[in-house]
């Protein structure tokens, strides 16, 4: 369980954390998002203890992120913006030694390192020097050395940027095999699909503060509804839109502003078939835009 | 997990890095034995040893000195790299103690170092190099010569966590250079113009350097003056100083990577 409560950081004269607050409940999938500078990765990093707020308290299963740090490093795990692995060494033999530095014994590191990298599909490439592999290797790498003590929470500061669309979907596996596991992740990104895909709850985050938070359905039904679009035979439009007004229409095509199964049932009604129905739910990107937009202009 | 054992673990990464990849180290050691070779020999015939004495003789305990200092560079460079690929924030983000990182540097970097000397020593007694000391007096020099690597270690380390971007990382590549060379090392600071010679007299490069002469058994270009009589004295004060200074400099940049 994650508690950060008021937590404010300046650099500089930028804010970079002004009143952050978060609350993630033990095993959830948080999704933090937010553009560029808008303070995700210090959020981050203060919670990981890596940097010391100026005020404010942050709470990892109970123990004090501030006084209690060495406790906390004991329950998280790090994903850091760059993979943070030895390019020299194979993938095996960093495993082993972040293994050996989580304070567990030579052989113990070594059978965890063996599962780790079975789970996470490299042990093919376990021998070789972690130069030569690839981006989402290098990645699934990365996070297996953040899950070697099986950590209370998981932090990933953007851990799909830059990568290619399959190791992108290799990661986002990977993270949902840790949530299994039972593992509280918090999750930055910018890319609104990972956040719709992998999150049950996110929190947009703009100007070092949350702006916004809830389920990604819920964050879309703020700001519009479901819009489905419909082509029917043109004979059929005028009867179509008597019963129902569109919001837009073009010839045979009608767009309403309602839910999918309201729409089938004036069809049924009818008695029209659709020759196309295509469902369009407002993209998180919209929602998202909406939010920092209103933040801007205040 | 105590800070020596995770400390040990750091340094045993480094041997793993030998075993993976040996050129780098193996083209450290022939960067120094060209250096060698070059003085020695293309450059050895003109310069001449205030005091009489052997060239060769005169220039081995100072090459060793000067690589000794260079280490300072691979300490930097080392340092920055893992600062700037998140390994530092990935071993800050563990259970272990906040000295681990830096010990583990020291004691891979030491090994490293060691490794380096005795390789040197024994091409330097290949190619006509006398120890003519006594065998404590010789091991006493070999101490001398790890302690200046220690602290040139710790300055390493400091510049590194303080500096870890790559244009800094260059800097340091480039200034050892003069601060190496303005020194007794290569040649004797009694050639040089007096105001340079008094500068290369202080630089702690030059105590080390001289010092070993002496313990060798070998000319020490010096005749007189504060280096001369206090040469030993001043080859474990300089270090032990920079030591003190760097120790908790570095420490104070460890922990300003939490600002």
């Amino acid at each position: 369980m994650l508690i950060a409560e008021g937590l404010r950081k300046r650099y500089g004269d930028v804010d970079a954390l002004d009143d952050f607050e978060l609350n993630v409940p033990a095993g959830e999938i948080h999704g933090l998002l937010g553009p560029n500078g808008a303070g995700k990765t210090t959020a981050v990093r203060a919670m990981a203890t890596l940097v010391r707020v100026d005020a404010g308290r942050i709470l990892i299963n109970g123990f004090d992120v501030h006084r209690e740090a060495r406790s906390v490093r004991r329950q998280i795990g790090l994903v850091g913006q760059q993979a943070a692995v030895d390019e020299i060494l194979s993938g095996r033999q960093n495993l082993v030694m972040f293994g050996r530095l989580y304070g567990l014994a030579k052989s113990a590191a070594a059978t965890r390192a063996a599962e780790l990298l079975e789970t996470f599909e490299l042990t093919e490439a376990a021998d070789r020097t972690v130069s030569g592999y690839s981006g989402g290797m290098r990645r699934r790498l990365d996070i297996a050395a953040a899950l070697i003590l099986t950590p209370a929470v998981l932090f990933l500061d953007e851990p799909t940027t830059g990568l290619d669309p399959r190791a992108r979907n290799e990661v986002w596996a990977t993270v949902r095999q840790a949530a299994a596991g039972g593992t509280t992740v918090l999750l930055t990104t910018q890319y609104l699909d990972e956040a719709d895909q992998l999150a049950a709850q996110i929190s947009v985050m703009d100007h070092g503060r949350v702006i916004a938070s809830g389920t990604p359905s819920e964050l879309k039904r703020q700001i519009g509804r479901d819009r489905v679009t419909v082509t029917v035979d043109p004979a059929s439009a005028d009867a179509l839109a008597r019963r129902l007004p569109p919001v837009t229409r073009d010839g045979g095509t009608l767009t309403f502003e309602a839910g999918v199964s309201e729409v089938v049932r004036t069809l049924d009604d009818l008695e029209i078939t659709a020759d196309d129905l295509v469902l369009r739910r407002p993209t998180l990107d919209e929602v998202f835009l909406t939010l920092t937009a209103k933040e801007t202009v205040r | 997990m105590s800070t020596l054992r995770a400390g040990w673990i750091i340094t045993q990464r480094e041997l793993a890095h030998w075993a993976r990849q040996p050129w780098g180290p193996v083209f450290n050691l022939l960067f120094s034995i060209m250096l060698l070779l070059v003085f020695g020999f293309l450059f050895g015939g003109a310069i001449i040893v205030p005091g009489g004495g052997d060239y060769l003789d005169f220039l081995l305990p100072g090459m060793l000195a000067l690589s000794m200092m260079f280490g300072v560079e691979g300490t930097a460079l080392k340092m920055a790299g893992d600062a700037r690929k998140g390994i530092t924030d990935r071993f800050r983000s563990m259970p272990m103690g906040s000295a681990s990182v830096a010990l583990g540097r020291v004691g891979a970097d030491m090994a490293n170092s060691a490794v380096e000397l005795l390789v040197l020593i024994l091409g330097g007694l290949l190619i006509g190099w006398r120890i003519t000391g006594d065998p404590g007096s010789a091991a006493l020099a070999v101490v001398l010569l790890l302690l200046l690597r220690l602290a040139m270690l710790w300055i390493g380390i400091f510049l590194g966590l303080s500096f870890p971007g790559e244009g800094a990382t260059a800097a340091v590549q480039v200034l050892v250079w003069p601060i190496g060379f303005l020194s007794t090392a290569i040649v004797s600071s009694e050639t040089m113009p007096d105001w340079l010679g008094a500068i290369a007299a202080w630089n702690p490069l030059s105590a080390t350097a001289t010092a070993t002469r002496q313990l060798f058994g070998n000319p020490t270009g010096v005749t007189e003056g504060v280096l001369a009589d206090w040469a030993v004295w001043l080859a474990i004060g300089w270090p032990v100083l920079l030591i003190a200074v760097f120790v908790p400099l570095s420490a104070r940049a460890y922990r300003n990577l939490s600002r």
